[in-house]
């Protein structure tokens, strides 16, 4: 149980973390903003106050010095400083660290640890100089755990008397008694003689004061934390007897009784006497049972009572992937049951199966929407990404963000920040000029970089702008020459010129930096995108900019398909790519002279193959028909026997012994369990190209 | 019947620490993100005691105790306040608004019942 808190503490404070982050770079723009210091406070008051509570106390030590800095800030004691923000963010990359388990790759460097605390220590000191502080009120702990069992047994006089007013502070004296009863054995007084007439009695006011013999193993301190809360609103003596002047007069336990109950004002002479009596343990037992105001303190039942319900809950991803998994499986069958509702015709059964349906489609799209979260957390991270790159590299860049509430699924937000990076690496170390080529160019000294994100149908375009020196066409022609990737004399258009960056192992940059120049980095861009069946595309303007675009599905698991038939078997194209299917007759593959071609409305639109592409050597039938898809903005078609129609698609991987097959990117199960291979016709077009160019 | 406790805090960790620890020892918990949650949610519940942070958004904490105190049904309500070490005037600004007592964070849960003990028995 406990394991679960600390997992959701490590979520929480990694939120925080970031939070702070965020919060810390806004504040370097608007250093003097009270609400923004008062947040990074918070964030770090936060942190510190529950990492304790979850055996995380190097985190609480360590936050402990930066949050008195802040609390100087937030006094306006302290100005903000460069220097103060990029030590807070060094803490902030420290903490996280904290927060992994230990031996989990990274462990903390104990000299930056200190080194950082060590800074912030001097910052504070210095106001502690500067304005003379009173030395810090030492704050005892209201609820000191430490057994103090080694005290012998002493015995002690208590005056309690509350302010009046001490029920307004939500304080009940008779728990403080019963608390002080709960030390050891007691006899007490009540002292009524400040209550007023009746006439005059307030009830909301308390008029009583007591008077409390306790005998205790527990020590002074004991005492005083029952009346912790209470020291200032109340009179409070506390004064220990001198056991060791003991009187060797036994008195009668009647007696004794007798004297308690007439004094109603003790006197230090008799109380001698009675308390002679009291550690007597004999007398003493008889005390408890003679119901004197002698208790212990009661046990509370322990009982377990049903969570209260929250807004929103914490659910492990994995949960989540299972639940989509099984949604997946849901929809395989459902499609299965319509059709065997629709073969046997039997309109009940039709009205049920349609009603299944109907459902699963929901039950789809709200299991695919838990997984969709704003791209936003994503974009936050680089931010820090440039300002560390840009302080490294001697630029100076701004980074824009748009549309951060974009909604992607989870898994495709994961493995997009890889190449995020990799195309902000590159374009602040090769794109972005340094200020002072900046300037000599006409340019605002500090670069721009605009992060965009944007829905268009079921796919999310990523924008990348810089307003940097773009990309030279001709240089990465060269090299591409050098590389044996193209010809000297091929003609190119610019989007197939830049696509060489993408290729393994391009760089043009002149020396191998810590940030780029190695030559990794694009083809990794280009793979990982690829492997979210995305795409990337690249513009750019010499001396303007680039940006670079990419387009990625919604969501992964379940795609829209159409669905079509070679011979006996079955093919899945991606829907969200075609445009639309027209028909191919023998008669115009005799006009095309042979050539893949087809016109469509007056358009030459070159076609794929598919039976060819697969060697499905069978005769071709009469007409065959076209699927026409647009491909990075260019129309293919393919061939295939027969359209059945659209058809909702649980991808499955193919697992690692096909996963280098080309061409095809899983494979799905069809209403009367078939398999269907769906085809990555991104892949297959560029493929068809490239061997017709070398024919 | 159970006491009810209600517990405001802005950390989600903090309040399900506080919150179970709580319901294992057999009180019922009502649990409130900030100042302004906890007025709505205290509206016609029979509330034994409330612990609260300090530093939330939207209302913070000294605020809501003032605002507790001069609701009649809740005046002599217990209310603790969860500080940290560096807040000594907050505490006494607390105090001053009508906090019955306080516990200095971190805590480890038997504190916070013997605290909770202490002003509710």
């Amino acid at each position: 149980m406990i394991d679960a808190h600390r997992q959701a503490f490590i979520e929480e404070a990694s939120e925080l973390l970031a939070e702070l982050e965020t919060t810390l770079l806004e504040l370097e723009s608007v250093p003097d903003d009270q609400e923004i210091i008062a947040k990074v406070f918070r964030a770090l008051h936060t942190i510190k106050g529950s990492s304790g509570m979850f055996g995380y106390d190097d985190i609480t030590m360590f936050t402990h010095d930066i949050e008195s800095v802040y609390d100087y800030i937030r006094q306006g004691k302290i100005k903000i400083t460069k220097e103060i923000i990029d030590l807070t963010l060094a803490a902030r990359d420290q903490i996280s660290i904290m927060l992994l388990p230990q031996g989990a790759g990274e462990d903390v460097d104990i000299k930056m640890t200190s080194k950082i605390i060590e800074s912030f220590r001097n910052i504070s000191n210095k106001v502690n100089k500067d304005k003379d502080q009173t030395p810090k009120i030492e704050d005892k702990s209201a609820v000191e755990i430490t057994s103090k069992e080694n005290f012998s047994s002493k015995t002690y006089r208590i005056i309690f008397k509350p302010s009046r007013d001490i029920y307004a502070s939500g304080t009940n004296p008779v728990l403080l008694l019963n608390e002080l009863y709960g030390l050891g054995d007691s006899i007490s007084i009540s002292k009524c003689s400040d209550i007023p007439l009746l006439e005059n009695i307030n009830p909301e006011k308390c008029y009583l004061s007591w008077e409390i013999l306790l005998k205790t193993t527990k020590g002074i301190d004991a005492i005083k934390d029952v009346f912790i809360f209470v020291e200032d609103e109340c009179e409070l003596k506390i004064n220990e007897f001198d056991t060791d002047n003991k009187l060797s007069k036994e008195e009668d336990f009647e007696d004794f009784r007798k004297l308690v109950y007439d004094l109603a004002d003790l006197k230090e002479p008799d109380l001698q006497n009675l308390i002679l009596g009291f550690e007597s343990s004999s007398q003493q037992n008889d005390l408890l049972h003679n119901n004197f105001e002698s208790k212990k303190t009661k046990e509370i039942p322990q009982t377990h009572h049903e969570a209260d319900t929250v807004s929103s809950i914490r659910v492990s991803a994995d949960k989540l992937d299972e639940l989509v998994n099984l949604v997946g499986e849901l929809v395989t069958i459902q499609a299965r049951l319509s059709q065997i509702a629709l073969s046997n015709m039997d309109p009940s059964m039709i009205s049920v199966s349609e009603e299944v349906e109907r459902i699963t489609w929901s039950l789809r799209d709200s299991a695919l929407n838990i997984r969709m979260l704003p791209i936003g957390t994503t974009f936050s991270k680089f931010k820090r990404l440039v300002r560390d790159l840009t302080k490294e590299l001697g630029k100076e860049v701004e980074l824009t963000t748009e549309g951060a509430e974009t909604e992607l699924d989870k898994t495709v937000i994961e493995k997009l920040n890889d190449p995020l990076i990799h195309i902000i690496r590159n374009s602040i170390d090769h794109g972005i000029e340094s200020p002072v080529e900046r300037e000599a160019n006409n340019k605002n000294r500090v670069g721009k970089i605009q992060l965009s994100a944007s829905q268009s149908g079921g796919n999310v375009l990523i924008k990348i702008t810089d307003d940097g020196k773009g990309i030279n066409k001709d240089v990465i022609k060269d090299k591409a020459v050098k590389m044996g990737l193209t010809q000297e004399n091929s003609d190119l258009s610019d989007s197939e010129i830049f696509s060489f960056i993408f290729a393994p192992g391009f760089s043009t940059a002149k020396k191998v930096t810590n940030v780029s120049g190695r030559g990794v980095g694009m083809d990794v861009v280009r793979r990982a995108i690829d492997s979210l069946r995305g795409t990337v595309e690249v513009s750019s303007k010499l001396g303007l900019g680039t940006t670079i675009t990419l387009k990625l599905p919604l969501t992964l698991a379940i795609i829209d398909g159409l669905l079509v038939k070679i011979e006996d078997d079955n093919f899945v194209l991606p829907l969200s790519h075609i445009e639309e299917c027209v028909e191919l007759s023998k008669a115009d593959i005799e006009k095309s002279h042979g050539r893949h071609i087809v016109n469509i409305r007056g358009e030459i639109v070159p076609y794929v193959n598919l039976r060819e592409r697969f060697d499905i050597n069978e005769l071709r039938p009469e007409i065959e028909q076209v699927v026409i898809a647009d491909i990075k903005g260019m129309r293919v078609g393919f061939v295939v026997d027969s359209v059945i129609g659209q058809h909702q698609t649980v991808l499955k991987t193919l697992g690692k012994a096909y996963k280098n097959v080309e061409g095809v990117s899983g494979a799905t199960i069809l209403g009367d369990g078939t398999v269907a291979l769906i085809l990555d016709i991104i892949k297959l077009a560029e493929k068809e190209e490239f061997e017709e160019k070398n024919k | 019947m159970p006491k009810t406790i209600m517990t405001v805090d802005d950390s989600t960790s903090v309040r399900q620490m506080v919150g179970f620890t709580l319901k294992e020892a057999g009180y019922d918990v009502i649990e409130a993100c900030d100042g302004k949650d906890a007025l709505s949610k205290i509206d016609g519940a029979n509330i034994n005691m409330v612990v609260t942070d300090l530093n939330m958004p939207n209302m913070d904490g000294i605020e809501l105790i003032r605002n507790l105190r001069s609701n009649p049904k809740l005046k002599f309500v217990p209310i603790i306040m969860l500080t940290t070490e560096s807040q000594s005037e907050k505490k006494m600004e607390g105090k001053t608004a009508g906090a019955t007592g306080w516990i200095v964070k971190p805590f480890k849960p038997e504190q916070l019942i013997s605290v909770v003990k202490k002003v509710i028995g």
